[in-house]
């Protein structure tokens, strides 16, 4: 028997149609009999093997032909996760299944306040990381038909005239049609694709069988285990590569175990299609033993390849040129059905899962931007959309796939170009760590830590993959971008010596996180983000999920909804449930946040949480999230930060009225303090006369013994000391109308110098009186100011008298004198006594005050003639002050202002 | 030549008021119009009795006080304190200074007299309190 490619063809495309009989059937067992074998542990695991590709399959001999135990890294990252790391897959799958997690990115844009901006940004990113890796895939079938057909004459039989390029295409094609056939005949992603799963099951047994019998074929044509190793240090194979364990081999490792958590089909298999928690502590030892089976071979296999085979035979496909070389037909078809296994469950799981993303991120919410939230038509026109969605996207991503295999086709080995799709998926994982285990992750940091990892996996990883094939990515490689050498992108920042691999994974996942954590420290929350994180944080209590949707919806308009997502039947099953529940015809169903929280999970399931919810906001009435009701489900820590914030708030506020009380306090109390002052000082002021005259009166009565002089004398002292007890009551009563402001006061045109020569006149009998000389030197003439003019004479009456009565010179004298000075008119009324001592001047204008002289003699005035005088000009718009001049005596001067 | 009371009065009319009064009731008197001249009145003078006003000009009535009762010489001088003003906590300090007697003007003659006989005639035991 001789292998054509046509015959391998032709048993593909058969063994293609077992896969879909066996899906079918899947199908079916699932929907009669719920359960089956198809649920237990081991399908599952099975399921998660669809981690080991044709990379592995093929890949990994090459890899262990040419970098020696390199190999096991991809083996052993998913290990550490599932055996020391399982805690955190039950959690996401704890996660997923309470929030109805479709995808990988609906996992960290739920977490992230539903955020369907994060959601795209991993979609995209996503669909482009994954590209390499499906192209490796191509590349990996491709390689091995060619190497079957290149190795019989009449081997290629209907492929003559194609190359590879062709026959990529072609097998990109096929998949493609194939992936849509399988994939997207259900909508609800969470609704599992149990035959899907089951012929991945099928594929995993196939490829480990197929794997494991070249593996004994080869032991048995090597003579055993320890000849092969014999023969292969004898030909200088070396496989401890000196440095294998150095920053390769840790870049390796973490990109692996990185991998089992962020390729989208792991997140697939192994959270979305998982049906029972408890089946991931089967797959916790089951998985690693798998991966341990498919690795068992492949030392002795490389080895003997390279010892046997040709110089120059591409290690890659040992697994298939050897078999062949030997002319063992049968196995050889067995051993590419095998690879050719591991290739399609990759394909198929992998663009399901990337097609769930696109239409559930990215065409839904589109749609849902474009038309208004009733208008979208019928129910089968959404579920029709989201399936031509995925269909378009599954061509989409298997055609990236293929630009990318034919822009590096001239590269030979398959792992590396697998590492650099894991490089790309592993920067989701500091989002997803730090979001199921820091509350204060935000999602602003979650997006720029992505973007900013991504843009180093780009530059860093993804580009020198096109050295080969475009002259200008070789340059930047070697000089940088426009000669800027820190640029180059495996030197980043002048990094230097590092493996490639190690240094893109280090750039990209230490700027990815350094992002991460001082953005999140930086950002705050939104409300809806703080509830989710709770949500993620709290897992494992099983909180009952809280939908921040509240308000109020009828029935009729969530009907609607739920019929265009879910379709009619699954909608109608729903709400008659609830109807049966609360025990009332579901027409006048009163939707509770309860129900409503259900359906928003039940439309997640469809079309992912951020399209969900913002589909629901649109039908319930009001705004989505009060603030109140958002605080209400906040958890305690939130609802303290906020109450002690309150607090402050209020209590700072308390302060600040207390302060301001406290400063009125003190005011009234001085202004009381004042008063007080002020009514002592009155009642002093009145007390003095009334003393004299009660006890002059008390004399007047009692002594009958009086002469007349004295009697006479008596009474003049009562008389006096009662005229000042009246002066006095006006003086205050003067003062505090001026103080208080009289309504009645008008200024209007006065002739000031007629004022000054009335108080002269007045003043003239007392300057007789007392001996005293009146001068007045330089006057001014024709003017007239804005003045009260009686009020103007009883102030320059005040101030002659005074200068009049405190005189204490021999010869007194008072020299009066008025000038015009810029524009202000000035009277000065000066003596030539012994002045106002330096110590009194600043308080002469004090109620009650007198100064020295006034204290004693028998002109004591109650001390308001100047404070009253003072007011006065000031009513005026003037000043009265006291000049302070080397002249002896004192010189008081009035003021005013011409206009 | 001691006196028998000195007055410390500024306002005229009311210092020859008690001057005549405290004179028909048989005494002595000396006066003096300013807080200063005090001192050296008391200790020139002798007098029995102090009949002290508080608003004198220079020197109020309360720091004379606090002299007289500073001064080992004249420190058991009976002092009858005059005051317009007739709050409590004129009273108060008066008392606390070591004032003998209290009045407030406007005052009854009798009063004064009855007050300024107390101190002449009584035993002074020290502060009144």
């Amino acid at each position: 028997m001789t292998l054509s490619a046509d015959f391998v063809i032709a048993t593909a495309i058969a063994y293609v149609g077992l896969l879909f009989l066996i899906a079918f059937l899947g199908d079916r067992h699932t929907r009669n009999r719920t359960g089956g074998f198809l649920r237990s542990p081991f399908v599952y695991t099975l399921s998660i093997s669809v981690y080991c590709t044709s990379w592995t399959f093929y890949g990994a001999v090459g890899t262990a032909a040419r970098s020696g135990l390199e190999f096991l890294t991809i083996y052993l990252g998913p290990t550490i996760v599932f055996v020391g790391w399982w805690f955190i897959l039950r959690r996401l799958v704890r996660i997923s299944h309470d929030q109805r997690i479709t995808s990988i990115a609906d996992l960290v844009s739920s977490r992230f306040g539903k955020s369907s901006k994060l959601a795209v940004l991993i979609t995209v990113l996503a669909v482009i990381a994954i590209a390499p890796y499906i192209a490796l895939q191509l590349k990996a079938i491709t390689s091995s038909i060619e190497a079957i057909a290149g190795a019989s004459e009449a081997g290629r039989g209907s492929l003559e005239g194609w190359d590879e390029v062709g026959l990529a295409l072609g097998v990109a094609a096929g998949m493609a049609l194939f992936t849509i056939l399988f994939g997207t005949r259900n909508v609800d992603a969470k609704e599992q694709h149990h035959g899907v799963v089951a012929a991945i099951a099928f594929e995993a047994i196939v490829k480990l069988a197929a794997l494991i019998a070249v593996g004994v074929f080869v032991i048995y044509l090597g003579g055993g285990l320890e000849p092969i190793f014999a023969n292969a240090a004898r030909a200088g194979h070396q496989i401890h590569a000196t440095d294998t364990f150095g920053d390769r081999w840790i870049a390796m490792m973490i990109l692996a175990a990185a991998a089992i958590i962020c390729l989208p089909r792991q997140f697939q298999v192994t959270v979305v299609e998982n049906s029972d928690e408890k089946h991931l502590r089967t797959a916790s030892w089951a998985f690693p033993a798998y991966m341990l089976a498919m690795s068992l071979f492949t030392l002795p296999i490389a080895l003997f390849g390279l010892s046997f085979m040709p110089q120059g035979s591409n290690p890659d496909m040992f697994v298939l040129t050897l078999p062949l070389a030997v002319g063992q037909d049968g196995l050889a078809l067995f051993a590419f059905i095998g690879g050719f296994s591991s290739a399609t469950s990759m394909i198929i799981l992998e663009s399901i899962a990337l097609s769930i993303m696109v239409s559930n991120h990215i065409v839904v919410p589109v749609m849902l931007r474009l038309t208004s939230g009733a208008g979208i038509g019928d129910g089968q026109g959404v579920r029709r959309l989201i399936l031509n969605a995925r269909r378009l996207s599954i061509v989409l991503i298997l055609f990236l796939g293929f630009g990318y295999f034919y822009f590096t086709r001239s590269s030979d080995a398959l792992a590396p170009i697998g590492l650099i799709s894991f490089t790309g998926v592993a920067q989701f994982l500091p989002a997803i760590i730090a979001g199921l285990f820091w509350r204060d992750a935000s999602a602003k940091a979650a997006i720029a830590a992505i973007a900013v990892g991504f843009l180093i996996w780009l530059w860093s990883s993804l580009l020198p993959s096109f050295a080969s094939s475009s002259p200008l990515v070789a340059t930047i490689m070697a000089e940088g971008p426009f000669g800027i050498w820190w640029l180059r992108p495996q030197a980043l920042f002048g990094m230097e010596g590092l493996d490639p691999l190690a240094h893109a994974v280090f750039w990209s996942l230490f700027l990815n996180t350094t992002v991460l954590i001082l953005g999140s420290l930086m950002t705050s929350q939104s409300a809806l983000e703080h509830v989710q994180a709770a949500l993620f944080l709290n897992a494992s209590n099983s909180a009952p999920a809280a939908s921040p949707i509240r308000g109020t919806a009828t029935a009729d308009d969530l009907f609607l909804v739920a019929r265009r997502v879910l379709g009619h039947d699954r909608a109608v099953a729903l709400f008659s449930e609830e109807a049966k529940q609360a025990r009332m015809p579901w027409t006048s169903l009163e939707p509770s946040p309860a129900f409503i929280r259900t359906l928003e999970r039940e439309m997640a399931g469809s079309i992912g949480a951020a399209s969900a919810h913002v589909m629901l906001s649109k039908v319930v009435s009001g705004d989505a999230v009060s603030l109140e009701e958002v605080m209400q489900m906040a958890d305690e820590t939130q609802q303290a930060i906020e109450y002690s914030q309150e607090l402050e708030r209020t209590s700072a506020q308390l302060r600040a009225t207390a302060d301001q009380l406290e400063i009125a306090n003190r005011q009234l109390r001085k202004v009381d303090l004042q008063k007080d002052e002020f009514l002592s000082q009155v009642s002093h002021e009145v007390r003095t006369p009334m003393t004299a005259i009660r006890a002059f009166s008390e004399i007047l009565l009692s002594e009958k013994a009086l002469t007349d002089d004295a009697r006479e004398k008596f009474v003049g002292t009562i008389h006096k000391e009662s005229l000042r007890l009246t002066s006095l009551l006006d003086e205050i009563l003067d003062l505090s109308a001026l103080e208080r402001g009289e309504r009645t006061w008008e200024n209007i045109p006065t002739d000031p110098e007629a004022a000054l020569d009335q108080a002269l006149h007045v003043c003239d009998a007392l300057a007789r009186q007392n001996g005293t000389e009146i001068r007045t030197s330089s006057r001014v003439s024709d003017i007239s100011l804005s003045a009260e003019p009686d009020r103007l004479s009883q102030v320059l009456i005040n101030l002659i008298s005074n200068a009049i009565k405190y005189n204490d010179a021999k010869e007194p004298v008072v020299s009066i004198s008025s000038r015009l000075e810029d524009d202000h008119y000035l009277i000065e009324v000066a003596d030539n006594g012994t002045g106002i001592p330096e110590e009194e001047r600043p308080r002469i204008f004090d109620k009650f005050y007198r100064g020295r002289l006034g204290e004693t003699g028998p002109f004591a005035g109650a001390g308001l003639g100047l404070p009253i005088s003072r007011e006065i000009i000031a009513r005026m718009n003037g000043r009265l002050e006291l000049a302070v001049g080397e002249e002896q005596g004192a010189r008081f001067r009035v003021i005013l202002p011409l206009n | 030549m001691a006196i028998d009371i000195l007055i410390a009065e500024d306002e005229p009319s009311i210092l020859e008021a008690l001057d005549f009064v405290l004179q028909k009731a048989g005494w002595t008197i000396g006066s003096v119009m300013d807080g200063e001249a005090v001192l050296d009145a008391v200790r020139r003078l002798n007098p029995r009795v102090l009949v002290l006003d508080v608003m004198l000009p220079k020197r109020n009535g309360f720091e004379v006080l606090k002299q007289i009762r500073a001064d080992a010489q004249i420190r058991n001088l009976p002092v009858l304190v005059l005051t317009a003003k007739g709050q409590q906590q004129d009273r108060k300090i008066a008392l606390e200074l070591g004032a003998d007697g209290f009045i407030t003007k406007p005052y009854a003659n009798a009063d004064v007299v009855e007050a300024v006989r107390a101190l002449i005639n009584g035993p002074v035991l020290g502060n009144v309190s």
